[in-house]
C-alpha cells in the first residue's frame, strides 16, 4: 500500500498532447503507471502512440473518467490555462489532481482552491509547481524519476522536487512507500499536514521524512500537528538556512519577509515537536538511518 | 515585484481611487516643473523601497517651485539604509485630520486573501497589532467572491471606521479590491488612508507587490521594473531566462531545482566556516530538463562575476540529464576560451541521478585541469570552499 497513489490508480493526463505532457506520459508509462488516456478538447477522439501503447484523447476530464474509470489526473497545461484545467478536474470530481505546472499566478491558485472548497473538496489537489507523487514500484504520477529507489517503508513529503530526489537517493537502500512533492508556491492544494496525516494512517509507512524550505509558516503548523497527532518518527530538513531576507529563492513561496519564515524558526518549531532536523541532506539521511535501523 | 510609492499612486489613480496630484522626478529641474504644475505647497519624497525614509530626512515640505527644486537637490542621491535615491515623488499636501490603515494581502496559511483594516494609521501595523490588538480588524476574503459592497460594509464595520467616512471607505474598499485583482497583486497596503480637512478620504501612501507569475497577462508591468536596482549580472541572467540571485560571497553556485540550490548555498556556507569563511556568491537554478545550452549560459554568468573564486555545479538529474550538464560545462569553457577570455576559476562538479555515469564520463574524458569531479554534495561543497579560500 501507499498513500493516495497505488498500483490500481488509473491516471489521465490533461495536456498529454503537449511537449511536456507527452514526454512525461511516456516516462510514467515506462515506470509502470497505469495511464489510461489524455484530455484535449481539440484532439478528442484521436489516439496517441507511446512506444506501442495507444492512448485515447478525450474532450474532458469527466468524459475520460466515464470511459476509463480514471481516478487520478496529472496536469501539464501552461500557466495561463492551469486554473481552467484544475476547475475542470474539480467539476468532474476526480479524486486526485496533480498539478505539475510551474509559474501559475497565485490569484489563480487561490481561486481554484476556493472553488474546490465550495464544491466540498471532493478532489485532492497536489501542487501546483510540484514534481508530483510517486509510490515506487506501484505507480508514478508526475515527474519524479522512477528509478531512484524501490518501494519501501519510508514516507516523504517535500516542497522541493530535487531535494526529494536527493533524499530518495540517499535512502534508496531502505526504499519509500510514497513520496509526495507538494510544491513551493505560496498557495498549494496539499500541505505537509495532509501528507503527515495520511502517512500516520498508512500501515505500510514506518517513518516520515519532511522537507521544507524558507517562507510562510507551513512547517511551523506541521510541527504543531506532529506534536498532537503523529506517533511515527519524523525526520526533517529545511533548505535556506543561509538565505538572505527579502530575496526570492527560485520558488515564489521561498522568501523571508520580516521575521517570519526563516529556516531557524522552522527548525526550532520542529525540534520542539520531537522531530530530528538535519542541517544538510546527508545529515538528514543519517538521522533517518538511525531511525530505521 | 515591489512597486515604488509613485508607481502605486499612479496605479491607484488609474483605478479611480482618490489620491493627491503628484509626479515623479529624476532631476531637480523635473521636480521644479512638477511643483509648478501642482502649484502651492508640495511634499518631496525620496522613492526608496525601504521604511524609515522620513526619519532619514528623505521627506521634506516645500513652498513653491524654488524650494521644491532645492529639496529635490538635497534628497536625490541621498543614501537611505543602503538604498540610493534616484527618484523623488512630488505630491500636493493635505490637511490631514485622521489617519487610518487599510490593506489586502495574500493569506498563505488559509490559501485565500485577507483584509487588514484599522482606525490607527500612520504607524507600522505590526506595532498597532501588538499594542492595541482590538483596533486591528482582520477579515478573510473568499477568493471566489471577492469584495462587493456588502463585504466592504462588513470590513468598515469590523474596523470601526467613523460613521462620517464609512460610505467613502466602502467605495474605496470595493475599488481597491478590483485593482488588486485586475493587477494580480499579492499586497496593497494604504498607510495612511487619511481623512483631510474638507472631509474627503484619500489614499496617501501605497505599498504594492505584484505577482511575477502573472506577468504573462500584464505586459505593462515590465515597465515598472526598477532598472537602477537590478544587478547587472541579474539582468544578464534574466535576459537568458535564468533564475539567478546575486549574493555577496566567493563560491559560484549552479544547481537544478530551487530547493536543491538553496540547500547547496547552506552546505557551502557551512563548509566555508572551515575555509576562510567563504560564502556562496549567487543562487542559480537552471531548472528542470536543462539543456547543454542552458548550462553553458549559466556558467557564463557565474564566471562573469568578478567576486567568484570557484564554482560548484551541483546537479541531481531528475528530468535534467547529467550528460547534458557535462556537455554544457565543456561547451561553456570552450566558448569562453574561443572568445579569448582566459578561464582560471576552478570548477567542482557533482553529478547524480539521470545519466550521471555518462555525464561523469564526459567530464573525465575532457580532462580539463580546471574541472574537478567530486562524488558527494558535502565533499564537493568542501572542495569548492577550499578552492575559493585559496583564490581569495
Amino acid at each position: 500500500m501507499a498513500i493516495w497513489l497505488t498500483k490500481d490508480s488509473k491516471v489521465i493526463v490533461q495536456g498529454m498532447t503537449g511537449s511536456e505532457g507527452s514526454k512525461h506520459t511516456r516516462r510514467m508509462l515506462a515506470a509502470g503507471t497505469n495511464v489510461v488516456g489524455g484530455v484535449n478538447p481539440r484532439k478528442a477522439g484521436t489516439t496517441v502512440d507511446f512506444d506501442g501503447t495507444s492512448l485515447p484523447v478525450f474532450a474532458s476530464v469527466s468524459e475520460a473518467m466515464k470511459e476509463t474509470g480514471a481516478d487520478v489526473s496529472v496536469i501539464f497545461v501552461p500557466p495561463a490555462f492551469t486554473k481552467a484545467a484544475i476547475v475542470e478536474a474539480i467539476d468532474a470530481e476526480i479524486p486526485l489532481a496533480v498539478v505539475i505546472t510551474e509559474g501559475v499566478p497565485v490569484q489563480d491558485s487561490a481561486a481554484a482552491w476556493a472553488y474546490n472548497v465550495d464544491r466540498g473538496q471532493k478532489t485532492r489537489i497536489i501542487g501546483p509547481n510540484c514534481p508530483g507523487i510517486a509510490s515506487p514500484g506501484a505507480s508514478n504520477a508526475g515527474i519524479i524519476p522512477a528509478d531512484i529507489t524501490p518501494g519501501g517503508r519510508i514516507g516523504l513529503v517535500s516542497k522541493s522536487g530535487t531535494l526529494t530526489y536527493q533524499l530518495m537517493y540517499e535512502l534508496r537502500d531502505f526504499g519509500f512507500s510514497t513520496a509526495v512533492g507538494i510544491g513551493g508556491d505560496p498557495v498549494i492544494g496539499t500541505t505537509h499536514i495532509d501528507a503527515l496525516k495520511a502517512f500516520q494512517d498508512d500501515p505500510d509507512t514506518d517513518a516520515i521524512v519532511m522537507i521544507g524550505e524558507i517562507g510562510g509558516d507551513a512547517e511551523e503548523r506541521a510541527a504543531e500537528f506532529i506534536k498532537a497527532n503523529v506517533t511515527k518518527p519524523v525526520v526533517g530538513y529545511i533548505a535556506g538556512f543561509t538565505a538572505p531576507p527579502g530575496k526570492t529563492m527560485g520558488h515564489a513561496g521561498a522568501i523571508i519577509s520580516g521575521s517570519a519564515g526563516t529556516a531557524d524558526a522552522k527548525k526550532e518549531a520542529l525540534e520542539a515537536a520531537g522531530v530530528k532536523v538535519g542541517k544538510t541532506p546527508s545529515e538528514t539521511a543519517r538521522l533517518m538511518r538511525e531511525v530505521m535501523s | 515585484m515591489d512597486l515604488f510609492e509613485y508607481q502605486g499612486r499612479d496605479l491607484f489613480e488609474r483605478h479611480g481611487l482618490p489620491v493627491l496630484g503628484g509626479g515623479v522626478a529624476e532631476t531637480p529641474q523635473e521636480a521644479r516643473a512638477i511643483a509648478e504644475r501642482l502649484g502651492g505647497k508640495v511634499v518631496v519624497k525620496a522613492q526608496v523601497k525601504v521604511g524609515g525614509r522620513g526619519k532619514a530626512g528623505g521627506v521634506k515640505l516645500a513652498d513653491g517651485a524654488d524650494e521644491a527644486e532645492a529639496r529635490a537637490t538635497d534628497i536625490l542621491g541621498m543614501d537611505i539604509k543602503g538604498h540610493t535615491v534616484h527618484k523623488v515623488m512630488l505630491a500636493e499636501t493635505a490637511d490631514i485630520k485622521e489617519e487610518y490603515y487599510f490593506s489586502y494581502l495574500l493569506d498563505r496559511a488559509n490559501r485565500t486573501f485577507l483584509c487588514i483594516a484599522s482606525v490607527a494609521g500612520g504607524m507600522e501595523i505590526e506595532t498597532v497589532a501588538e499594542e492595541q490588538p482590538d483596533r486591528v480588524a482582520k477579515i478573510a476574503i473568499d477568493a471566489s467572491k471577492g469584495v462587493d459592497e456588502a463585504k466592504a460594509r462588513e470590513i468598515v464595520a469590523a474596523a470601526q471606521y467613523p460613521a462620517e467616512v464609512a460610505e467613502q471607505i466602502v467605495d474605496i474598499a470595493v475599488k481597491l479590491w478590483q485593482a488588486f485583482v485586475a493587477e494580480d497583486a499579492t499586497l496593497v497596503e494604504v498607510n495612511p488612508l487619511a481623512k483631510v480637512g474638507d472631509g474627503r478620504v484619500l489614499l496617501l501612501d501605497a505599498k504594492i507587490t505584484l505577482d511575477e507569475n502573472a506577468a504573462f497577462r500584464h505586459p505593462d508591468h515590465e515597465a515598472l521594473v526598477d532598472q537602477s536596482a537590478v544587478d547587472p549580472l541579474e539582468q544578464a541572467a534574466k535576459a537568458k531566462n535564468l533564475n539567478y540571485v546575486k549574493l555577496d560571497g566567493e563560491v559560484g553556485i549552479i544547481g537544478n531545482g530551487a530547493g536543491l540550490v538553496m540547500s547547496t548555498l547552506d552546505v557551502v556556507a557551512y563548509a566555508g566556516e572551515q575555509h576562510g569563511n567563504v560564502k556562496p556568491a549567487n543562487f542559480l537554478d537552471i531548472g528542470g530538463g536543462a539543456s547543454a545550452q542552458v548550462m553553458a549560459n549559466g556558467l557564463e554568468i557565474v564566471l562573469g562575476d568578478p567576486a567568484v573564486k570557484s564554482v560548484f555545479v551541483n546537479v541531481f538529474g531528475g528530468i535534467t540529464a547529467c550528460d547534458e550538464v557535462a556537455n554544457g560545462i565543456i561547451q561553456a569553457l570552450a566558448l569562453l576560451t574561443e572568445r579569448g577570455e582566459t578561464v582560471t576559476k576552478p570548477l567542482v562538479v557533482r553529478l547524480d541521478g539521470n545519466n550521471a555515469e555518462a555525464g561523469r564520463a564526459i567530464l573525465d574524458g575532457a580532462n580539463n585541469p580546471l574541472v574537478e569531479r567530486v562524488d558527494t554534495m558535502d565533499g564537493a561543497a568542501a572542495r569548492a570552499a577550499e578552492l575559493a579560500a585559496a583564490g581569495k
